[in-house]
């Protein structure tokens, strides 16, 4: 089949999603009103609480929303064939992602713009904020994790790559003083600097002796360096401690010295990456050769394919985002339809281009099944072969496809970064604020916080051994990536499901997603503790994996049971102080 | 019309169009940092509020006549930031702002 065809599909459904469901969804559930003052004027203050037009509030919440996972999710989750991947991302989307982000804006507006965390403590309990929190804590050192294996594999795969990642920090510095010093826009000089980092990515795809290709200096990928460590495992081991010591820089600086000109420079590379994809298919109209479903695969699609493709379908960081700052600045509540139910389907748009990169990469289905042989060898292959692809989907467009391919791979590993920086950064401020809620002010500092989370993310991605030996394993990871993130994302339907009921509402729209993603979450969980890691019959035992599946379990039913009682029940502390439709009035 | 005064006419609507979208563009991608600079002068005015008032705060401050001259220029911006602290009405009663 024609992948314009698919495309095609995809983006009818998405108008079709926003036209009537969330149209339905704004005026009969959410009830919408056009007079209600939002906390970006009752609280304006020039910082937080800002009134932003909606078209720019909707491109600010979809950049922070969109990075790596949902092209990593997606480029994994072919593997069981692109019909099931597509299908849950369009559907996800419409039905659930929308409906959740959408919610988790509505639901901060209309409580003072608060967190989904303070939420969790107003609408369940105290005992739920604070799961609220660990669960939290648990999915970014995920994200740590995850993310800083996604960067090392692609740095070790592409290493024309390298240079120009790079070159973006002394950039970026220069920017940040630049704007700071002497104010000014920032358009101009992050152009520049794009421009800069994508001549040095397509010199180096060029020039071997600008790629900085450690496994080569190490001798080769199987070459015994040292301690038992082969070439491939001693690159990932000096890519993990160089991209560890440069987010532990990064996150302590000031955020204008670094990370906001980053952040802005990277801002342009998704749409750089997402205009270069959509024209390369327009103009390439290439055939989907990957299986519709892959009817060999080694393990089921149900419930696994579920928390393969967190992000693109729908991921609970999409509300921490909705309620931590996308909220504070609606000008109208009836922007949130298209801020909120909008960023969800641009997300989806992107997760839908990763399958389609993936899926006309293969000369044939044989190739496909060559490179996507097992569940763990798709986990391995996926990234590299949507960076491929998409090389591919770029050299319709007169690219090279070794440029195309660096070009995206760079694109790939800024994203990835910028989701690094954040989550490190994010997982400091968790640990202090823990530190502080448990009377622990030492570890509340800003280095020790920030120690804490680096030491603790760079273990969790070295500790997992793959099948290819050390640095192989951080793909096991995903699954957990993604549980927490489905995870977070139940619970934050649950807590718009109880606000719902307790405002008389139609609580179904809202409920069944979030039982759904619950359910197929939990199974999915349960199945992989139980059986796989835990060392049940003939499985491999992972005692690091079982741990933290273990412990998202727990805290998931624990807070499931808190919820479901201030549900039945009605919250007393609610019931004395309800929280009406109209608080921030 | 003339063509010539046509074809002027397109070129500097889309010239302005091309011209609010590069704006709207700038301020989709400026919005967080606005935020973080903001935040942070927010900081500093915080810090030198302190500075100027921390004799009324009962911290001896040995440069009080000469920030005592700035108070007149500082009535509405103190405004602000009592508000911000969370305190709707002025908590000096040798400084009524509001």
């Amino acid at each position: 089949m024609n992948a314009i065809w698919i495309a095609l599909f995809g983006a009818v459904c998405f108008v079709m999603g926003y036209r009537f469901y969330s149209k339905f969804i704004a005026e009969r559930i959410y009830r919408l009103d056009a007079d209600f003052q939002t906390p970006a004027h009752t609280y304006r203050d020039g910082v937080d609480y800002v009134p932003t037009n909606k078209w720019i509030l909707w491109g600010h919440h979809f950049t922070s929303v969109a990075g790596a996972a949902p092209i990593v999710g997606p480029a994994i989750a072919i593997y069981w064939g692109w019909l099931p991947a597509i299908l849950w991302v369009v559907l996800g989307t419409v039905f659930a992602a929308g409906v959740h982000d959408f919610g988790a804006v509505v639901l901060s507006n209309r409580h003072k713009g608060h967190s989904i965390g303070t939420l969790a403590n107003k609408l369940i309990g105290q005992r739920a904020k604070l799961l609220f929190l660990f669960i939290i804590l648990i999915l970014v050192l995920m994200v740590n994790a995850v993310f800083a294996w996604v960067i090392a594999k692609l740095f070790i795969t592409f290493p024309a790559s390298v240079l120009s990642v790079f070159i973006q920090i002394p950039l970026a510095v220069w920017i940040g003083y630049r704007v700071y010093r002497h104010s000014g826009s920032m358009l101009l000089p992050s152009v520049i600097a794009l421009a800069v980092m994508y001549g040095a990515a397509l010199l180096a795809s060029e020039i071997p002796l600008l790629q900085i290709d450690l496994v080569s200096w190490f001798g080769g990928a199987e070459a015994p360096v040292v301690g038992g460590f082969n070439g491939t495992s001693m690159a990932f081991l000096v890519w993990i401690v160089v991209l560890m010591t440069y987010v532990y820089i990064a996150s302590t600086l000031p955020v204008w010295k670094l990370l906001q000109p980053r952040d802005y420079i990277n801002s342009h590379q998704l749409v750089v990456g997402l205009a270069l994809l959509y024209l390369g298919l327009l103009f390439g109209a290439p055939e989907m050769t990957a299986p519709s479903v892959n009817g060999e695969a080694d393990i089921s699609w149900y419930p696994l394919l579920f928390i393969t493709i967190a992000c693109g379908a729908i991921s609970g960081f999409h509300g921490l985002v909705a309620s931590g700052t996308t909220s504070k600045q609606l000008d109208k509540e009836t922007d949130a339809r298209m801020v909120g139910y909008g960023g969800a389907l641009g997300e989806g748009m992107l997760a839908m281009i990763a399958i389609i990169a993936v899926g006309t990469l293969f000369a044939s289905g044989t190739d496909f099944t060559a490179t996507y042989s097992s569940f763990s060898a798709a986990g391995s292959n996926g990234l590299g072969s949507f960076v491929k692809g998409a090389g591919q989907l770029a050299g319709n467009l007169g690219i090279p496809e070794h440029m195309g391919s660096t070009l995206v791979a760079v694109i790939v590993v800024s994203f990835a970064a910028t989701t690094l920086d954040t989550a490190v950064r994010l997982m400091r401020y968790i640990i202090a604020e823990l530190g502080n809620e448990y009377g622990m002010p030492v570890i509340a500092r800003k280095h020790v916080a920030t120690s804490i989370a680096v030491i603790a993310s760079a273990a969790l991605v070295i500790l997992p051994e793959g099948p290819n030996g050390f640095g192989s394993g951080g793909y096991l990871l995903w699954p957990l990536f993604g549980t927490s993130n489905q995870l977070l994302a139940g619970i934050t339907l649950m807590l718009v499901s109880v606000w719902l009921k307790r405002q008389g509402r139609p609580v179904v729209f809202t409920l069944v997603p979030m039982l759904f993603l619950l359910v197929m979450t939990l199974w999915a969980m349960g199945q992989q503790v139980i059986f796989t890691w835990s060392g049940f019959g003939d499985a491999d035992r992972n005692l690091l994996l079982f741990t933290f599946g273990s412990l998202i379990m727990v805290f998931t039913l624990w807070i499931l049971l808190e919820a479901s009682r201030s549900f039945r029940q009605g919250d007393p502390a609610a019931q004395q102080q309800p929280l009406s439709s109209d608080e921030s009035r | 019309m003339s063509h010539a005064d046509d074809d002027g006419s397109v070129i500097a609507l889309w010239r302005s169009r091309l011209r609010r979208a590069i704006q709207g563009y700038d301020a989709v991608l400026s919005l967080p940092h606005r935020r973080e600079i903001a935040r942070e002068l927010q900081d500093e005015e915080d810090l030198f509020m302190l500075l100027c008032f921390c004799d009324m705060m009962g911290i001896p401050n040995p440069v009080s006549d000469m920030t005592l001259e700035l108070y007149p220029h500082m009535l509405e911006r103190f405004h602000e930031w009592h508000q911000r602290q969370g305190m709707p009405r002025s908590p000096l009663d040798g400084f009524r702002c509001c």
